[in-house]
């Protein structure tokens, strides 16, 4: 079952809410009770892609669940930011242990839920990029192989943001960070074979799989609920961008989010029992160059001389992205 | 109900007397028996209620066991060696959070070189992460301390690990005393835990603690293993009452009261040395032994009043700080600061070097006459480390240490050279 | 439970930080002008409008029309709607098909039989009303339901004024324009007619009215000198239009040719290809890209087989036969003759070069100042005769009968603000919701809707409306194409994408409200929002 749009003319499927909707066919942000999971006055920056993606996806899992839910938290900036002492941000039953073991710390939340029968009351994991692409990638396998009832949710913004912005397994090639200086020959990170840590779950050959970003709510909100129509172990990876980590404007997020979309370099889509059942098409095709632009992390590439030749690189990633998943309806 | 049965398999059935309800298992010598025992149990239903989940490393395995203990399940798991460092973020993260999981370590050496034997090295490594850690010194002490760690574990609301000797424990067959299950619950109140993830009544576990309130926080912790001190002798009295027999406290002497020399150890080592003092109080000599069945927290108190009125005490330490001696030796000075009692450090049995009945008297003796040097190593081959400093004295690129001293004693000689 | 020191916390408990102390700029709602609007010249509040007919409320989307222009269903006909050209929504597919939907609207209000609500209590002032066209109609309308009582003295037999004698049956029916004329009447509004007014201060005096409105339409042909054979032929546009309202309809001939490029000079043509004529053929002195004549009337005609003469002028017309000289434009773009001439063929010559206005009525009235045929007003459409106002074709202005309702609103408004000795204070105006202040991203793609066209053959033979009206499914559909440009609709994406949970959700019809508590100025809900209704505004720190 692919997601279905709202086939709705003035503002479509794009906008949170539509007051001409049927009320069962709104979103839950656009709802005047929603939950607001993470509560005000957390202390994200202005602008936190994170912020928003975790408000988004753990409201939509509320919904999904009748507000039964438990989340466990790796470390990283979404847990330090909402639960410093002595206030904390959840609104939900919330745990944090450590960085890289989020997922397993889920894991034995899920079976003491079902050793003591509380099979109604759902799990959640959830943690940055570095939580679940590197320090945390071994025990996500875990749960993921034995196929433990939890969903995982990586916020992905492409590096180490709470240590200071420096290179993550999922830090794009040529990304500028702390630890990947734009100095050199070859400046930025480096060209590698890429981590796409949503085609390793999908390998695990898990019930579900998907990607979504913060630009694009509903789907965001249908994944998840999808998700939460299986048991067993589930993967959602969000895209989230960070405006201090990325070099662009507070008020920027969403627009970048959707330029990730739609350049080809994020491709969202959706995948069950490993295999690929739905995809996201890009709306208004546009070159890697207009999203690498408006972030710092890239300015190095357009400087004197401008890196053609790297720009060209992440230019064949997006596009291999989009004969891969078929992004383009020419090219169904 | 007595029985004839190996170690592992005798804590795998007190483990499933206490009726735990999440086991996560990772196979480690010499723990692994433990939980494959446990696994059976499970999977033929006779453990009912409880999940069995096979992670993928020692360091899942207690985190695993974080997640089942916050939302409420009573959690179990089992370790050694490497696999116990290998979790030992989490297992600070587990005691600073006061997660009641109980563990067991079978204790074993730490590499490198890598080794599977016997000794206290990695349950030491651990000895200030904050859990209460008990010494067991049968196969009986064993599985009893089981039943009181679940016990001490959900009633202060702190992580324990019962930590039994590798191999000489865990791998032998012995008789047991294996308990009613209607005895252990009697003892063994259900789970309630202090704190629970629960969907009708939400908070937030794992808050970041900055500098206004970590110092309470660790205090805190201090304070727990404090009232642990009091709880531990009231446990074991307890389970004395339903059992109708010793373990666990936290220290045990034997032929101590009135002698002037005292051996200091744990775990099963305290076998052989009683029997050596027993052959040394026939010679006339007024030895005794203090087993130290609570090693964290420190009984204090407990072992002053035990040691103060020795002439000198012999601290024989299964692991070796390296760069200072012994462990358990500092901890015992501590105790007797400000008294007039000789503190000696014997290391002995690393990696599962056989302890000598001849070599512990002649340790003892030497205490008696005044020759033990304060930090001493049992059986140590002298020409051995001699030959191995003279040869990096000598040559920059001597080699690999352990591959050399093979060399050197001769095991594997013929085929290196 | 009783929670461990620090470690744990109570859900929720972040609202204790304010973290609105960080921020460094606020977002503010506001209203901005949407484009439709800014062009309208009746000033009517489109995207208000719109808004209801998105959600299918028709009565109150023509309530909300009808505050500014009663007349609906006539200008969803014969409005040239600017609104149209200035659509935002242009720049992203094509235009909102504003037109179509107002005149849905009034349709469906004459219809179902939907009434003027009765206005503010009576004042008790009287306000004469000159001329029963669309201005008079309007500032009638306006007047009325601001309380004042009003009377209209039209000099010709049926009220309409141009909307009935200068606009042909096919573009305007006559059902909807005394159908939207009576409902203005039924309000309470006294219309006299055949009653020309000579001499307007003793027609106030006579009638004890404390203020007037003129509203004199331009009836009155432009001539040009064109030598002439005794037996040519020749009309003006205005009397052939006029006539077509009356028992006898003009006898044109077989072939007919109307000199001048207006859309005057488009109804005649097409009007005498309804008559029968097997030629009509318009000359005009430009060319086409310059012909006053909106394209979609030229197209229309064409289509209608109607000729175009461009680059042409007329210099002799005797029985039967017209002599046009070819014209080239000069540098500047004004038409030169070249000295090369044609005849045509022709039974009978319409000249539609324009109308004046009769002025006769303001003999006497002291302090006016009439220059190029139009009086003078001021801002407030007031003459240099206190009490007297006036509008539509009268003034100087473009002459259209969106402009003429603009003016009646506006001199009523006007009027009753200095019947109450008060002069009209103008909100000041919002700004401009141009194209840049929108995020299109959210609007989904959806081109306009294509009105039915009658078919060619009966629009050469016949009176029927040419252009077809929505049904209500693509009238809704074309109302919601609208992107409320400057002014929110309540689609709930700054709701959504705040990270901070800082705006709140008033409910419908409400809007929101930022809770600057916890705003953090971030901008995201500026950025993302669709139609431009948040402005971020630097923090006095």
């Amino acid at each position: 079952m692919a997601f279905q749009p709202v086939k709705f003319y003035q503002t479509g499927t794009f906008t949170v809410g539509n007051r001409l909707l049927a009320p069962e066919e709104r979103s839950v942000q656009a709802d005047m009770a929603r939950i607001n999971s993470l509560n005000s006055g957390h202390r994200a920056c202005q602008g936190c892609g994170e912020a928003l993606g975790a408000r988004y996806a753990i409201d939509a899992a509320m919904r999904s669940t009748g507000n039964r839910l438990i989340a466990a938290n790796a470390t990283g900036c979404l847990e330090v930011f909402s639960t410093p002492y002595p206030e904390t941000s959840w609104q939900i039953p919330w745990i944090h242990s450590v960085f890289g073991n989020a997922a397993a710390v889920a894991t034995g939340i899920a079976a003491a839920l079902k050793v003591k029968g509380h099979a109604e009351v759902r799990v959640v994991a959830q943690g940055g990029d570095g939580g679940t692409t590197d320090i945390g990638f071994g025990c996500l396998s875990g749960m993921f192989e034995r196929n433990d009832d939890v969903l995982y949710i990586c916020y992905d913004n492409e590096a180490y943001m709470n240590t200071g912005v420096q290179r993550s397994s999922a830090t794009p090639p040529g990304a500028r960070t702390a630890t990947t200086m734009a100095v050199g020959p070859q400046p930025g990170n480096c060209f590698g074979q890429g981590k796409d840590l949503p085609r390793i779950a999908m390998a695990h050959g898990i019930p579900y799989v998907a990607t979504a970003t913060v630009a694009d709510l509903r789907d965001l909100e249908y994944k998840v609920a999808r998700a939460m129509s299986f048991h067993g172990a589930r993967y959602l990876h969000i895209l989230v961008p960070c405006p201090v980590g990325w070099g662009h404007g507070s008020h920027e997020t969403i627009r970048i989010a959707r330029l990730a979309r739609e350049t080809g370099l994020f491709p969202v889509f959706e995948a069950e029992d490993g295999e690929v059942t739905g995809v996201s098409k890009i709306r208004k095709p546009v070159p890697v160059e207009e999203y690498l632009r408006p972030q710092k992390r890239f300015a190095h590439l357009f400087g004197r001389p401008p890196r053609i030749d790297i720009i060209a690189g992440l230019q064949e990633i997006a596009d291999r992205n989009i004969r891969r998943y078929g992004l383009l309806d020419s090219t169904d | 109900m007595l029985d004839q049965m190996e170690g592992s398999r005798a804590v795998a059935e007190a483990v499933a007397l206490c009726r735990p309800q999440v086991i996560c298992a990772y196979p480690i010598s010499p723990q692994t028996h433990i939980v494959e025992a446990l696994g059976e149990m499970v999977k033929s239903g006779r453990l009912g209620g409880c999940e069995f989940i096979n992670v993928e490393s020692e360091f899942a395995a207690m985190s695993v066991a974080i997640g089942a203990c916050a939302a409420g399940a009573r959690a179990y798991t089992a370790t050694a060696s490497q696999g116990l460092l290998f979790m030992v973020e989490a297992l600070y993260n587990a005691a600073g959070l006061g997660l009641p999981i109980v563990m067991t370590v079978a204790n074993r050496a730490i590499g490198a070189p890598i080794n599977i034997w016997n000794d206290h090295g990695d349950a030491m490594s651990q000895r200030d992460c904050g859990w209460i850690q008990l010494f067991a010194e049968t196969n009986q002490e064993a599985l009893d301390l089981h039943i009181q760690a679940f016990r001490l574990a959900e009633e202060l609301s702190v992580p324990v690990m019962v930590c039994m000797d590798g191999f000489i424990l865990t791998h032998a067959f012995e008789r047991v005393d294996i308990p009613e299950a209607r005895q252990v619950d009697a003892y063994l109140p259900a789970y309630e835990p202090r704190q629970v993830l629960d969907v009708h009544e939400p908070v937030s576990i794992g808050a970041m603690v900055g500098p206004e309130a970590f110092m309470e926080v660790r205090y805190l912790a201090h304070a727990k293993q404090m009232m642990a001190l009091e709880r531990i002798p009231e446990y074991a009295l307890g389970f004395r009452e339903i059992f109708g027999r010793d373990a666990g406290g936290l220290v045990r002497g034997y032929r101590s009261e009135d002698a002037e020399i005292v051996v200091v150890a744990l775990g099963s080592v305290l076998g052989t040395i009683k029997d050596v003092i027993d052959e040394l109080r026939e010679a006339g000599i007024r030895a005794g032994v203090l087993g130290i069945c609570c090693f964290r927290p420190w009984p204090m108190e407990a072992v002053r009043e035990a040691l103060r009125d020795a002439r000198c005490v012999v601290v024989l330490e299964k692991s070796l700080a390296v760069g200072i001696g012994g462990i358990v030796a500092t901890n015992v000075r501590t105790a007797l600061a400000g008294f007039a009692v000789a503190v000696h450090a014997v290391i002995a049995g690393l990696g599962g070097r056989a302890i000598t009945r001849s070599s512990l008297a002649a340790m003892v003796r030497a205490g008696v006459d005044g020759s033990l040097p304060a930090l001493g190593f049992l059986d140590l081959d002298r020409a051995v480390v001699e030959r191995a400093l003279e040869r990096e004295r000598r040559t920059r690129r001597s080699g690999p240490i352990a591959e050399n001293v093979l060399r050197d004693i001769g095991v594997v000689a013929a085929r290196i050279a | 439970m009783e929670k461990p020191f620090a470690i744990t916390l109570d859900p929720g408990s972040s609202l204790a930080n304010r973290t609105g102390s960080w921020r460094t700029s606020r977002p503010e709602y506001v209203d901005r002008l949407p484009p439709c609007n800014h062009a309208c010249p009746a000033g009517e509040n489109i995207q208000g409008w719109l808004y209801h007919a998105e959600s299918g409320d028709y009565e109150a989307a023509w309530r909300e029309l009808v505050k500014n222009n009663p007349l609906p269903a006539i200008m969803g006909r014969v409005c040239y709607h600017p609104c149209e050209g200035a659509c935002n929504r242009g720049r992203l597919d094509e235009s909102v098909a504003i037109n179509a939907v107002e005149r849905f609207l009034g349709d469906e209000a004459i219809r179902r039989g939907w009434r003027f609500a009765h206005g503010a209590p009576t004042s008790g002032r009287r306000v004469l009303v000159v001329g029963a066209g669309p201005s008079g109609l309007s500032a009638a309308y306006h007047l009325r339901t601001l309380g004042h009582a009003v009377e209209i003295h039209e000099a010709g037999p049926l009220a309409g004024g141009m909307m009935r004698f200068g606009i042909p049956q096919y573009r305007l029916p006559r059902e909807v324009l005394d159908a939207e004329i009576a409902r203005i009447l039924d309000l309470g509004v006294k219309l006299v007619l055949n009653a020309k007014v000579d001499d307007l201060l003793e027609t106030m005096r006579a009638g004890r009215f404390d203020a007037a409105f003129l509203a004199v339409g331009a009836h009155i042909a432009k001539r040009a000198y064109i030598p002439a054979g005794d037996s040519s032929r020749i009309l003006d546009a205005v009397s052939v239009l006029r006539s077509m309202e009356g028992e006898d309809q003009p006898l044109l001939g077989r072939r007919v040719v109307v000199y001048g490029g207006g859309n005057t000079a488009i109804d005649v043509a097409r009007t005498a290809r309804r008559l029968g004529a097997e030629e009509a053929i318009l000359v005009y002195r430009r060319t086409r890209e310059r012909m006053p004549a909106h394209d979609f009337e030229v197209e229309e005609a064409l289509q209608e087989g109607v000729m175009m003469k461009w680059l042409s002028t007329i210099r002799q017309a005797d029985e039967g036969r017209i002599v046009v000289e070819k014209m080239r434009l000069d540098d500047k773009g004004f038409p030169q003759p070249t000295g090369e001439f044609e005849t045509l063929e022709a039974d009978s010559l319409v000249l539609a070069l324009g109308q004046d206005v009769d002025l006769s009525l303001l003999q006497g009235v002291p302090d006016l100042e009439i220059r190029d045929g139009v009086v003078k007003v001021d801002s407030h459409l007031m003459t240099g005769y206190p009490g007297v106002f006036a509008g539509g074709d009268m003034v100087p202005s473009e002459r259209t009968v969106t402009v003429a309702i603009g003016h009646g609103k506006k001199a009523a408004r006007n009027i009753d603000a200095w019947l109450r000795g008060t002069a009209r204070q103008l909100a000041p105006r919002h700004e401009l919701a141009s194209f840049d202040k929108l995020n299109t991203w959210y609007y989904s793609d959806a081109p306009k809707t294509v009105r039915p066209v009658l078919d060619i053959l009966r629009r050469q033979s016949t009176f029927d409306e040419v252009v077809g009206g929505l049904d209500e499914g693509n009238a809704l559909f074309e109302a919601r194409r609208c992107l409320s440009c400057g002014n929110c609709f309540e689609c709930d994406n700054c709701y959504g994408v705040c990270p901070d949970n800082a705006v709140i959700k008033l409910g419908p019809g409400k809007r929101f409200r930022f809770n600057y508590d916890y705003c953090k100025g971030c901008g995201i809900c500026a950025a993302e929002c669709p139609c431009g209704a948040i402005r971020m505004v630097a923090e006095q720190i």
